[in-house]
């Protein structure tokens, strides 16, 4: 199935979900907020989402410092 | 006509001059502002004309303060930002020079949250003093602000913010800050506030560390009412440190951003 991950296409298994597609692009769960069809998600939904052909994903990253 | 004086309504009759009405009201007043400008020459006075009559170096009264302090705001700026509430979670580097310039730009409430202290490992970048290591950092950030505009009313919060407790603390805001130091910090204030509240705008930051060109660090709009300052990519980390000049940079796009936002404007 296609995605749209951070505005660039982006060929992926079925059933994959959003836990499965941070641990394929190595991003730390804890780094990145993701924003799935203009929905921003909270962490305890990543596991439990799947994600469906033609979902447009923004997963944006956070450094630490303040 | 009617006109306003040191914030009150009065009569006065036409053709009545800008001096004539403050020997009348006022006479050792030495800074006269009319419609947010000093004024040195006299003038005829117009309907509807806001005139502030004060001393140089006396100490004013409250109504005298409000008075002056908002003939300085820009008009039309001021009475937008006066009835607007911003959360800021987290007044270290970032949320105390962002706490301390909406608060000099005059808006009106601020919700504030953190657990910590005041330490002296803070005092290289943090809005706050030697006499106030050991404060709770929301206390002495209250106090500070006092001393700065005394018309904003703070709400200080002293207490770490989880998922549990945000949607309570920061549900009336008009504006979010995410000014966190702990990057698995910012990422839950982020996702569960707009998750919680979609509708309202949330300003965050990522990436002031070190000593990087200023120029670097940016405004942008990552998501739907999400919007980061920083360069997105100095983290925080051994060998490269958080230092004032940076974490003030970001902490005044945030601030500035928060402004454009009260008004209307995309930041």
């Amino acid at each position: 199935m296609r995605l749209s991950v951070n505005g660039q296409n982006r060929e992926s298994p079925e059933l994959i979900n959003i836990l499965e597609l941070l641990e394929t692009l190595e991003l730390n769960p804890e780094r990145v907020v993701v924003e799935l069809n203009r929905d921003i998600l909270t962490a305890d939904r990543y596991a439990d989402t799947r994600l469906r052909d033609g979902d447009t994903l923004e997963l944006i990253q956070f450094v630490g410092g303040g | 006509m009617q006109i306003v004086v040191n914030e009150e309504f009065f009569q006065v009759e036409a053709g009545v001059s800008l001096f004539e009405l403050r020997d009348c009201q006022k006479p050792n007043a030495d800074l006269v502002i009319v419609n947010g400008y000093p004024v040195d020459e006299d003038q005829k006075l117009k309907d509807g004309d806001r005139v502030v009559l004060l001393c140089h170096g006396e100490q004013p009264t409250a109504t005298d303060l409000e008075a002056l302090m908002r003939a300085r705001h820009t008009p039309g700026v001021h009475e937008k930002i006066k009835n607007s509430c911003v959360g800021i979670a987290g007044v270290g580097g970032l949320g105390s020079n962002i706490a301390v310039a909406l608060a000099r730009v005059g808006v009106g409430k601020l919700v504030v949250a953190d657990f910590d202290l005041v330490e002296p490992s803070n005092l290289n970048r943090q809005h706050y003093f030697i006499d106030q290591i050991g404060l709770p950092k929301v206390l002495a950030l209250r106090d500070l602000i006092a001393r700065i505009n005394p018309f904003v009313e703070l709400k200080a919060i002293h207490e770490k913010i989880t998922s549990v407790n945000l949607p309570t603390y920061f549900s009336g805001v008009d504006v979010m800050v995410e000014a966190f130091d702990v990057v698995a910090q910012k990422t839950m204030l982020v996702s569960h506030f707009l998750s919680n509240f979609p509708q309202i705008p949330l300003v965050a930051a990522s990436g002031m560390a070190g000593y990087e060109p200023a120029n670097s660090i940016t405004t942008r709009k990552a998501a739907e009412n999400l919007y980061i300052c920083g360069d997105a990519v100095t983290a925080v980390e051994p060998g490269q440190g958080l230092l004032a000049p940076r974490v003030g940079i970001a902490a005044h796009h945030q601030a500035n951003a928060v402004l454009r936002l009260l008004l209307g404007e995309e930041p």
